[in-house]
C-alpha cells in the first residue's frame, strides 16, 4: 500500500520537475535540464539540477581541478608514476610544504614550490566557492548564514595554511596535503607545543564539535519522533504550529526542564557549529607565536592537575 | 532480500574484515601510573613475542683467587676479573650470543687464547664496547646497563639490525614528487608516514639534529629551530623505539606532558622487554652533547 509519510517512505512521486525561480542578474543561466533519480529520492529530493555554475562556479571548479591536479600528480611522481603503487600508497602520500630553511622565500618547485601553488589555487577555489554560495543566497532573497558558516571553516584552513605560517615566518609550519601526513602533522604539533588538549581554545572548539553532535542528534530525533503527526513537514508548522511541535516542546521540557523553538533550535545549531572551527582557529593561531608550550602555560594557570608521582623521577641525560 | 537488511549486513561483514588486525582479547593490563592519566602497560599474553624473555641468571661466584690476566694468556679486556668471574661471564656470553654453536663460535678448541677465528676479535671489539656503555653512559642505561642480549637476543647475528634506510626518492621525481624523507609506509618506524630514517638524522649527524623540540618555557623564545619537521623526526625515532620494545608510549612516557621527565616512568625495566629492532647503530661514537 502506497505511503506517504518522511524519509522511509516506500514510494515516490515523479512529476514534471521543477525550474525553479527566474534569474534576474546574470547571463550564464543554469546549465542541463533538471532530471530524476530514484536512487536520489530514497535519501532527498529525487530532482537533479538544473545547477547554478554562473562565473564563480566555473572559475572555483578550474582552480579547485588545477590544485588537485597540482596535489595529485606530485603523489603520483613520488612513487615513480606507478599506478599500483600509487592506489596502495595513497593514505601515505603527500605534498609537502617547504622545509623550515625557506622561511617565508618562494622555494623550488619540487621542494615547496609546488605545496605553495596547489595552496594558492585551492584557496582561490574556496573562497571563490564562498563567492557563489553568498551571492545564489543573496539572488534567491534568503539570508548568508550559510556562506557565514563556511566562512567559519574557511578562517580555521586559512590560520592553519597562511595565516599563522606567516606569522611564524615560515611556510614548514603549515599542513601538508596528504591523508595520515596530514594527522602525523596534527600529533607532530601537538607534541611540538607542548600538547594541545592544555590550550583553551582547542578545548572549547572541542566542546563545540561535540556539541555541534549532541544538538544535531536530539534536532533530528525530535523532528523524526514527531514525524507521525507531520512534524517534518516545517512549513505548515511555521505558520501554524500543530501537534507534533507541542509535542516536541512539551517532550523537551519534560525530560529537561527548557524547550528550544522551532527558530532556535536553529540558531544553537548554527553557533554551535560555526563556533567550532572559529574558536579552533583562534587556538592555532595563537599557538607558537604566543604560547610555546600549553602544558607548562597550564601549570602556570592552574589548568594541569598535580598528580603524584607514581614512579622515582628520572633526569634527562643532556647536559 | 530488503535493502536495508543487506546494507547491514555488508556493513557487518566489512567490521568483522576490519578487525582482522586486532590482537584476539583479553589483554593483559598492569597500571603503572597514577588513577585518571592513562599509564598502563599492556601485554598480550598470546603475542609470540612475549614468549621473548631475558634467561636467568647465573649464580654469581666469588670473587676470589687470581684474576683472568693472571692465569690466562691473551685476556686483553676481562683481565681485571676473578676467574670465577671470568667463567661465568664466557658461559653466559655463550648462552646470550651463540647457544648453539657453543664456544667454538669464537673459540679454537685446542688453544683458547688463540685469536685465529675472526669473531674472537669482534667479540673482544663489542666487550669494549659493552664497557664503555656501561661505565660511561649511565645516564643513559641507568644502573641496569647493557650486555650481549640487548641486541644478541640468543643469536649470533642478531635478527634485527639496523642498516641505512634506502632512499624513497623515485628516481625520476627530480621535478615533482618530492617524499622529502617520509610518507612511505616505513616498517621501521611501525608504517606511519613519518620520515623514514631517524636514525641516520639522530645517531649520526651529530650536532645538528636534536631530538628535543618541547620547550621549556611556556612562552616562545627558547626553542628556536624545533620545526614541525624535527618534531616529526623525534616522533619517527619514537615510534621505532616503540615498535623496538613492542610497548605503547605511555611505557616511559605520561602523554600529558612527553617532554616533562620528572613524571615519565623510570626505564628501570627496558632490560626485560624484548627489544627487538634495537638498533645497531654506533654506540661507540662520542656524540656531541647538543
Amino acid at each position: 500500500m502506497a505511503q506517504y509519510q518522511n524519509i522511509f517512505t516506500r514510494s515516490q512521486v515523479h512529476g514534471p520537475t521543477d525550474p525553479g525561480v527566474p534569474l534576474y542578474d546574470d547571463s550564464w543561466g543554469r546549465q542541463a535540464e533538471a532530471r530524476v533519480s530514484y536512487w536520489l529520492g530514497k535519501i532527498g529530493d529525487a530532482q537533479i539540477g538544473p545547477i547554478y555554475l554562473g562565473f564563480t562556479g566555473v572559475a572555483s571548479l578550474i582552480c579547485g581541478f588545477i590544485a588537485i591536479e597540482i596535489i595529485g600528480l606530485n603523489m603520483w611522481a613520488s612513487v615513480n608514476w606507478d599506478p599500483v603503487q600509487f592506489i596502495r600508497q595513497l593514505p601515505w602520500l603527500a605534498l609537502e610544504p617547504p622545509s623550515p630553511e625557506y622561511g617565508l622565500r618562494i622555494p623550488p618547485l619540487n621542494e615547496g614550490g609546488w605545496w605553495l601553488m596547489a595552496g594558492f589555487f585551492l584557496t582561490a577555489s574556496i573562497i571563490l566557492w564562498w563567492v557563489r554560495m553568498y551571492r545564489r543566497a543573496r539572488a534567491l532573497g534568503m539570508g548568508t548564514h550559510v556562506a557565514w558558516a563556511f566562512a567559519s571553516a574557511i578562517w580555521l584552513y586559512l590560520v592553519l595554511g597562511f595565516i599563522r605560517p606567516v606569522l611564524m615566518g615560515s611556510w614548514g609550519e603549515a599542513v601538508p596535503f596528504g591523508i595520515f601526513p596530514h594527522l602525523d602533522w596534527t600529533a607532530a604539533f601537538s607534541i611540538r607545543y607542548g600538547n594541545l588538549f592544555y590550550n583553551p581554545f582547542h578545548m572549547l572548539s572541542i566542546a563545540f564539535l561535540y556539541g555541534s553532535a549532541l544538538l544535531f542528534a536530539m534536532h533530528g530525533g525530535t523532528i523524526l519522533a514527531v514525524g507521525r503527526f507531520g512534524g517534518h513537514r516545517e512549513i505548515e508548522q511555521i505558520t501554524d504550529r500543530g501537534t507534533a511541535s507541542e509535542r516536541g516542546a512539551l517532550f523537551w521540557r519534560w525530560t529537561m526542564g527548557f524547550n528550544a523553538t522551532m527558530e532556535s533550535i536553529h540558531r544553537w545549531a548554527w553557533w554551535f557549529a560555526v563556533l567550532c572551527p572559529l574558536t579552533g582557529g583562534i587556538g592555532i593561531l595563537i599557538t607558537g607565536t604566543v604560547v610555546d608550550n600549553w602544558y607548562l602555560w597550564g601549570m602556570e594557570h592552574g589548568l594541569v592537575p598535580p598528580y603524584p608521582e607514581a614512579t622515582p623521577a628520572i633526569t634527562d641525560p643532556a647536559p | 532480500m530488503q535493502l536495508h537488511v543487506l546494507l547491514t549486513r555488508c556493513l557487518a561483514a566489512l567490521a568483522l574484515v576490519a578487525l582482522v588486525g586486532c590482537e584476539r582479547p583479553p589483554v593483559e593490563s598492569q597500571q603503572t601510573g597514577y588513577r585518571g592519566t592513562g599509564m598502563a602497560d599492556i601485554q598480550n599474553p598470546r603475542d609470540p613475542r612475549s614468549a621473548d624473555v631475558y634467561p636467568a641468571d647465573l649464580e654469581p661466584l666469588p670473587a676470589v683467587g687470581a684474576t683472568a690476566g693472571e692465569v690466562y694468556e691473551n685476556v686483553q679486556v676481562l683481565g681485571h676479573l676473578t676467574v670465577p668471574e671470568f667463567t661465568r661471564l664466557m658461559t653466559a656470553m655463550t648462552r646470550w650470543v651463540s647457544p648453539e654453536e657453543g664456544c667454538n663460535y669464537c673459540h679454537v678448541v685446542e688453544n683458547l687464547a688463540s685469536d685465529d677465528v675472526y669473531t674472537k676479535v669482534v667479540s673482544r671489539r663489542m666487550i669494549q664496547m659493552n664497557q664503555a656503555i656501561n661505565g660511561e653512559w649511565n645516564a643513559h642505561v641507568g644502573d641496569n646497563g647493557v650486555n650481549c642480549y640487548t641486541c644478541h637476543r640468543g643469536k649470533a647475528v642478531p635478527e634485527y639490525i639496523w642498516f641505512e634506510t634506502p632512499a624513497t626518492e623515485s628516481a625520476m621525481a627530480t621535478f615533482a614528487g618530492n617524499r622529502a624523507g617520509q610518507n612511505a609506509p616505513a616498517p621501521e618506524v611501525g608504517l606511519a608516514s613519518l620520515p623514514v630514517d631517524p636514525l641516520s638524522t639522530f645517531l649520526e649527524s651529530g650536532e645538528t639534529a636534536n631530538v628535543r623540540v618541547v620547550p621549556k618555557d611556556a612562552f616562545p623564545g627558547d626553542m628556536p629551530g624545533a620545526s614541525i619537521q624535527m618534531t616529526e623526526a623525534t616522533y619517527s625515532l619514537m615510534m621505532h623505539l616503540s615498535s623496538a620494545l613492542d610497548a605503547n608510549c605511555t611505557y616511559c612516557h605520561n602523554t600529558a606532558s612527553f617532554q616533562n621527565s620528572r613524571r615519565n616512568r623510570s626505564a628501570e625495566h627496558l632490560r626485560l622487554r624484548p627489544i627487538r629492532h634495537w638498533p645497531g647503530s654506533k654506540p661507540t661514537r662520542e656524540r656531541r652533547p647538543a
